[in-house]
């Protein structure tokens, strides 16, 4: 009994040694945590293999892999470089990435989930031991025997709920008190009412105790709340460390030297210096240097700007060619990006309006409910005429057998179902609701740059040039790191073409390369810099002596989107294109992709007020975007999708994020999205009928402690099953 | 009806010791890598308790 009782008496027993053990993982003396992200590791092998490594490198004392994460976590001394560790590690052929310590703080050791679990395994025990006497008073223990048999149920049932159903106690409180009714508040009454009157038939020597039906009812609700816990866990730490791989650092030059430091600490004033290939941590203006910006996330525009000195620069643009030296104007939180989070905030509270299935039933059924058990009293009162024992009995058997446990599990089964086969085809569900609106989508919007195409140029008329003329480009190519330079030197070498041979080879930022060839001066860049009028294209420039030859540029189709958009087609979806880059290239990926409907130069705050006009007609909207000029029409829209590749703050307004590379998903993610709204539909009906029958057999006053134990199992279980049916 | 006063004990015993192995293996965190853990059985090297020779 002690045994049984104990962990119960103490809940904070169960929490206090898992503190503990937070705290001495982090306190390893004087040595410092490091995470690292393993995105490819799949097998015991690639286990052993990486923890070796990962030990034998200097500065570490541990290192472990934890494989459902896909993520190591390694003790080093203090000064070990983290990035230096996923370098090494990348070369010895394990992909790996340095994950932000900081952003994953919260998500260390899941706590509120450990709490759920051990309440419902106190629950789960109770519940069998409880059961287990219960059926040798189903089987006919008579008068002391059964009394005693009761008596050692309510010692174990009274401190196994007076813990385990903690959470639906606080829950129904802060509704009560707001004045609200939600699910919780029948939940509670019943178990409360059914405990409580269990006592006083015990007391009584009563026939009838509903110990067990209150331990199952805690149990079966406390599985429901564990699942849908789990499921938003991993969506939300799978997001966080999205999150946790831009680590926000930058290279801040001070009177003693450069060093690297976190975004947060920069101040307006600061000088900071950016790499080619790294994106701009903050606003600022440009106090030295040359270079060629990419602004797509931000605007939309696939073609680089100029920067210079002088020159504006916001935070998440990326720096393509030379170095630049930057004026910090606005620290961390004041930055463009950070400017979002407003935006965010609204978008969170758009979609905390969306009610969901479950909200809806509940907010039906918890009157219907209590005025039935209320109705019961009363009536049973007048019937027998003022026996109170006899219509309690029968009011909290309608409160008992109605208690919401298929209801209670009819969503998160079949979300954690849905998420679950979604998660393994490389897409996050973030949101709560988001399958539900998911599946009342009619019209998909798609932005251009960076979602429906990679945002990496493709060179189109490769057979335009003879094999002289490729060679020096690919050779004045492969001495810059700009995209349409890598793009022409992967184009050419895929052709078979060998580099030119050419001397004095240089890169000027912002400008292209040059170099001497034959005693010539060639140049491979911008229009301006070979004498020549832009072109409406992405293009570059290859000058020869005085010759000068046209390479065009297409952006590359992502991968799947032809697939995605033609699978979204076959369902019937109207799709529209908004993009903010230039006419041409916009129509030309429409004509390619099928799409009826497109707009260009489309500002951020018109692609907002677009997804709005569409709302207003009646449609429900879905955006799929990447951009921070997509993020107002994501918070407008009815339900929004964003890749990996996106921005932050882009992927936390979204509701779900692809993964993996490839938009091809897409289509399936709808059909799964609105069999599981079915499947929840289906799950709310056989509650339904289950109630049908039992109410009317609790109203009668024919409901035993057996007939609530067996109606109760039954229905939890039909519910799971059905959500396991999902497709 | 004497054998009560054993199996009662007995089964409160069992189930106590159930509930005990669960809060243990709950705070000895088996419970937060299960695909890893699945796949550590087959591998020969004592990962918790590294070799000291």
């Amino acid at each position: 009994m002690a045994a049984t009782a104990q962990p119960a008496a103490c809940p904070a027993c169960a929490v206090a040694p898992a503190a503990a053990e937070i705290a001495g993982r982090q306190g390893a003396v004087g040595g410092e945590q490091v995470l690292l992200s393993l995105p490819e590791i799949h097998c015991a092998a690639c286990i052993s293999g990486v923890e070796r490594s990962l030990s034998a490198m200097p500065g570490v004392r541990r290192a472990r892999v934890n494989l459902t994460l896909k993520r190591a976590t390694v003790d080093v001394d203090p000064g070990i470089d983290a990035a230096g560790l996923a370098r090494e590690l990348k070369a010895q052929g394990w992909a790996a990435h340095e994950l932000d310590t900081a952003t994953l703080a919260g998500t260390q050791g899941d706590r509120a989930g450990r709490d759920l679990l051990m309440r419902l395994g106190v629950a789960g025990f109770a519940m069998m031991n409880v059961m287990l006497l219960s059926v040798a008073i189903w089987s006919g223990a008579e008068a002391a025997t059964r009394d005693m048999f009761h008596w050692i149920s309510a010692a174990i049932a009274l401190p196994a709920i007076a813990f385990s159903a903690q959470p639906f106690f606080r829950h129904a409180w802060t509704a009560v008190r707001a004045g609200r009714l939600n699910m919780d508040v029948p939940i509670s009454l019943a178990i409360l009412l059914a405990a409580g009157l269990s006592i006083w038939e015990t007391a009584h020597s009563g026939a009838h105790a509903y110990f067990d039906a209150a331990l199952s009812l805690t149990f079966f609700l406390l599985a429901g709340r564990y699942l849908d816990h789990r499921t938003r866990s991993v969506a939300r730490s799978a997001a966080q460390e999205l999150a946790a791989l831009e680590v926000p650092r930058a290279l801040r030059i001070s009177g003693t030297g450069e060093a690297m430091v976190p975004v947060a600490e920069l101040a307006v004033g600061d000088v900071v210096r950016v790499l080619p290939g790294q994106r701009v941590p903050v606003d600022g203006v440009v106090e030295s240097g040359a270079s060629e910006i990419d602004r797509s996330l931000l605007t939309g525009e696939s073609l680089p700007v100029q920067a210079a000195k002088g020159g504006e620069v916001n935070a998440g643009e990326v720096n393509l060619t030379g170095v630049l030296t930057v004026r910090v104007t606005a620290a961390a939180v004041d930055s463009t990006l950070h400017r979002l989070a407003d935006l965010v905030a609204v978008a969170e509270s758009t979609r905390n309006r969306y009610t969901s299935l479950a909200d809806r039933a509940a907010r039906i059924y918890a009157p219907a409910v209590h005025l039935l058990a209320l109705g019961a009293f009363v009536a049973w009162l007048v019937v027998s005429g003022g026996d109170v024992r006899l219509s309690l009995n029968i009011a909290v058997a309608v409160l008992i057998i109605t208690c919401p446990c298929a209801l209670g599990l009819a969503v998160p089964a079949v979300t954690t179902a849905a998420s679950g086969r979604l998660f393994k085809r490389g897409l996050l569900i973030k949101s709560a609701t988001a399958l539900e609106r998911l599946a009342e989508v009619d019209t998909v919007v798609f932005d251009k740059t960076g979602t429906l195409t990679a945002g990496m140029p493709e060179l189109e008329n490769l057979d335009a040039f003879d094999a002289a003329d490729l060679s020096l480009a690919l050779a004045l190519a492969e001495g810059s790191a700009h995209p349409l330079s890598v793009s022409l030197a992967n184009a050419a070498k895929a052709a078979g073409i060998a580099p030119a041979k050419v001397a004095l080879l240089h890169e000027v930022p912002g400008y292209g390369v040059a170099a001497e060839w034959r005693g010539q001066r060639v140049r491979l860049g911008r229009a301006a810099w070979v004498g020549k009028e832009p072109a409406g294209q992405t293009t570059t420039y290859l000058q020869i002596g005085e010759r000068v030859q046209i390479f065009r540029f297409a952006d590359r189709l992502r991968e799947g989107a032809a697939e995605a958009v033609a699978a979204l087609k076959a369902q019937g979806m109207d799709m529209v294109l908004l993009s903010g880059d230039a006419e041409a290239p916009v129509a030309d990926l429409a004509g390619r992709l099928g799409i009826g409907r497109y707009e260009s130069g489309i500002l951020p705050h018109e692609k907002a007020a677009r997804v709005e006009a569409l709302a207003a007609e009646g449609r429900r909207v879905l955006m799929v975007g990447d951009g921070l000029n997509d993020t107002g029409a994501m918070a407008a829209a009815h339900a929004s999708i964003s890749p990996a590749s996106a921005l932050e703050a882009t992927r936390v307004v979204s509701d779900i994020v692809l993964l993996g590379g490839s938009l091809a998903p897409l289509g399936e993610t709808l059909e799964t999205a609105r069999s599981a709204t079915r499947r929840i539909r289906e799950n709310f009906g056989i509650a339904a009928a289950y109630n049908a029958v039992a109410i009317p057999v609790a109203l009668l006053g024919f409901a035993t402690p057996l007939a609530a134990a067996l109606a109760m199992s039954a229905s939890s279980i039909c519910v799971s099953l059905n959500a396991l049916r999902l497709r | 009806m004497d054998v009560l006063v054993y199996l009662i004990p007995i089964s409160l015993i069992l189930g106590g010791l159930g509930l005990g192995a669960f809060v243990w293996t709950l705070k000895s965190r088996q419970y937060e890598d299960p695909e890893g853990d699945s796949r550590r059985i087959l591998s020969d090297e004592y990962d918790d308790h590294p070799k000291t020779d």
